[in-house]
């Protein structure tokens, strides 16, 4: 088709072998004990994708290509190092913003260079398939990072994660949205470079107008929406190159997103458009403040916690956000060691939308040394909340709202919750009594009568529970 | 290639990634987007491309750019996984 086609089969047949790497990544991913070696595989494959090509292309200058790569590197080696587990979620939203700025990088490189890449006859007229495939991949490219920064302002605190919603933001999303799929079908007709330049000035400025509606305990979709677009900017890339391991990466990283988007959404209840389309807990919460009863709740002390859990058989902790924000992991853990000291069977039970991104609050776990096997999934334990003694909730509330199976009209009715009412006695670690959640609705737990109420910081309240279980003699 | 078999690959590998990450259990969901943020950086590929080609200057800077940016991420991003996994440990026993 052209000159710079890989003719070389072993080229090819190189890229191919890369991809098969990355699909083996993630396939080790299925369990703790293969994933390490999964990791290995990627890297493998991912030597494999950059030496055949520093080896088939003829490098203008290898200085500065090597160096650039060494940039990047130390910056990239130095941020995984010094990152707190806590903020795993910003660190993913930062890579995958340049993910999006690089695809947008290389798409206009092509653009401007048509006939280096070999996607353009001799007269420098673009193919019209290429010029699709550039059009999307800029888009998407642009997409994913603007997108990705707004979401890295919002879970980094720089920006409020409230929604911010516009006036007919529907209104201007979807008359973009038009706008840059119309200039990309007229970019097959007319190269010229408004049609691309504006493209992807649009695309852009979308990214922005996306995330800006969406609140902060929305972000787990939002990640892995984003997640899911950088893979197809690669996508698209590889299309434009012909390149098998760019194909194959960019259709696994896009599927994964995709699905883990599904799972956050379905984990809420929620309908992906829903999401999307942002505003949630803004209105709701409002209406909720100004209709709240006085209830009568039962306060608990850091003593009382500590007597009550040493003489249970079992104890379901059931961290969330909170915990995280908190940084409670580690005193959680303590206490989870004397507790099972004492005798007490000691189990975490974990909700899909409990962190700021898919799996947060394992990894957070599991940086306290908490053994994974005594971590459970929401639909792996939710049973053992009746016959257990003591239910400890901390830094997490909607995803215990028994509301979301009783009450119709509540915001979160549907949402798979963790049964903690059904636990003989519940502990529930909370800042105040005046917070609700992120969804804006009360929470019957805190008002039955087998619940005690632990207010104050989670790791404060943690530490001092630690204490007295160590200084308690039980 | 031409881009039938090209998206035929394309297409296979969206069946292949439906069901390899259906099977990623979900406490390693957070390295999973780590390390699909790391292999998604194979654009690097069109990125070495774009630097090495004469002809246009300000595509060759964007190349050389991209670069900067996907090795961060590929460094970064297997770096940051390898340091989550190591944390995962079975109940010792």
């Amino acid at each position: 088709m052209h000159e710079l086609a890989p003719i070389n089969p072993w080229v090819a047949l190189a890229y191919l072998v890369a991809g098969i790497c990355f699909i083996l990544a993630l396939r080790g991913l299925s369990s703790p004990a293969s994933s390490r070696r999964g990791n290995r595989f990627g890297m493998a494959g991912m030597a494999i994708a950059v030496v055949t090509t520093l080896l088939t292309h003829e490098l203008a200058n290898p200085v500065e290509v090597l160096g650039a790569i060494a940039v990047g590197g130390v910056i990239g080696l130095v941020m995984a190092r010094r990152i707190a587990m806590t903020a795993m979620p910003q660190l993913v939203a930062a890579f995958h913003s340049l993910v999006g700025l690089a695809a947008v990088a290389v798409a206009a490189a092509a653009y401007l260079n048509p006939l280096a890449f070999g996607i353009a006859d001799p007269s420098g007229q673009i193919f019209t398939v290429s010029r699709i495939e550039m059009g999307l991949g800029i888009a998407i490219g642009a997409i994913t990072f603007s997108g990705s920064v707004i979401a890295f302002l919002k879970l980094n605190g720089n920006m409020s994660g409230a929604p911010i919603i516009l006036p007919l933001r529907h209104l201007i999303n979807l008359g973009t949205l038009a706008a840059i799929l119309g200039l990309i079908a007229y970019f097959t007709l007319d190269q010229s470079p408004w049609v691309f330049w504006t493209v992807t000035a649009l695309s852009f400025t979308i990214g922005f107008l996306l995330i800006i509606p969406i609140g902060g305990a929305d972000m787990p979709v939002v990640v892995s929406m984003l997640n899911s677009y950088s893979g197809w900017a690669a996508a698209a890339m590889g299309f434009t190159l012909g390149n098998t391991a760019m194909i194959i990466t960019g259709a696994l990283v896009g599927a994964s997103g995709a699905i883990l988007s599904y799972i956050m959404c379905r984990a809420m209840n929620r309908s992906f458009v829903s999401v999307i389309a942002g505003g949630f807990g803004a209105d709701t919460s409002a209406a909720a403040g100004g209709a709240k009863e006085q209830r009568p709740w039962k306060p608990g002390s850091a003593d009382d916690a500590a007597f009550l859990m040493s003489q249970a058989d079992t104890v379901i902790i059931v961290p969330g956000y909170g915990m995280a924000v908190a940084q409670a992991q580690h005193a959680l853990r303590e206490m989870g060691d004397l507790l099972k000291a004492e005798g007490v069977t000691v189990k975490y039970a974990i909700h899909p939308v409990a962190g700021r991104m898919p799996g947060h609050m394992n990894v957070l776990l599991a940086e306290a040394s908490v053994p994974y096997d005594e971590v459970f999934e929401l639909e792996d334990i939710n049973n053992e909340f009746a016959q257990c003694d003591v239910a400890f909730v901390i830094g997490a509330n909607d995803v215990t709202n028994p509301a979301a199976k009783t009450d119709k009209t509540s915001p979160i009715y549907g949402m798979p919750v963790l049964d903690v009412e059904k636990a003989k006695t519940v502990l529930f670690v909370k800042r105040s009594m005046g917070g609700v959640g992120y969804a804006g609705v009360d929470n019957d737990v805190f008002y039955m009568d087998q619940t005690m109420m632990l207010l104050g910081d989670a790791k404060k309240m943690t530490d001092d529970i630690v204490k007295a279980l160590g200084s308690g003699g039980h | 290639m031409d881009f039938i078999a090209i998206f035929s690959i394309f297409v296979l590998a969206c069946f292949v990634g439906y069901f390899v990450v259906w099977s990623v259990t979900p406490a390693l969901h957070t390295p999973l987007m780590s390390v699909t943020n790391a292999i998604s950086s194979v654009i690097i590929v069109g990125a070495l491309i774009a630097s090495a080609a004469a002809g246009s200057p300000v595509s060759k800077w964007l190349g050389l750019a991209a670069v900067v940016m996907a090795s961060v991420n590929i460094f970064g991003g297997f770096a940051v996984t390898e340091r989550m996994l190591a944390m995962y440990k079975k109940k010792e026993r």
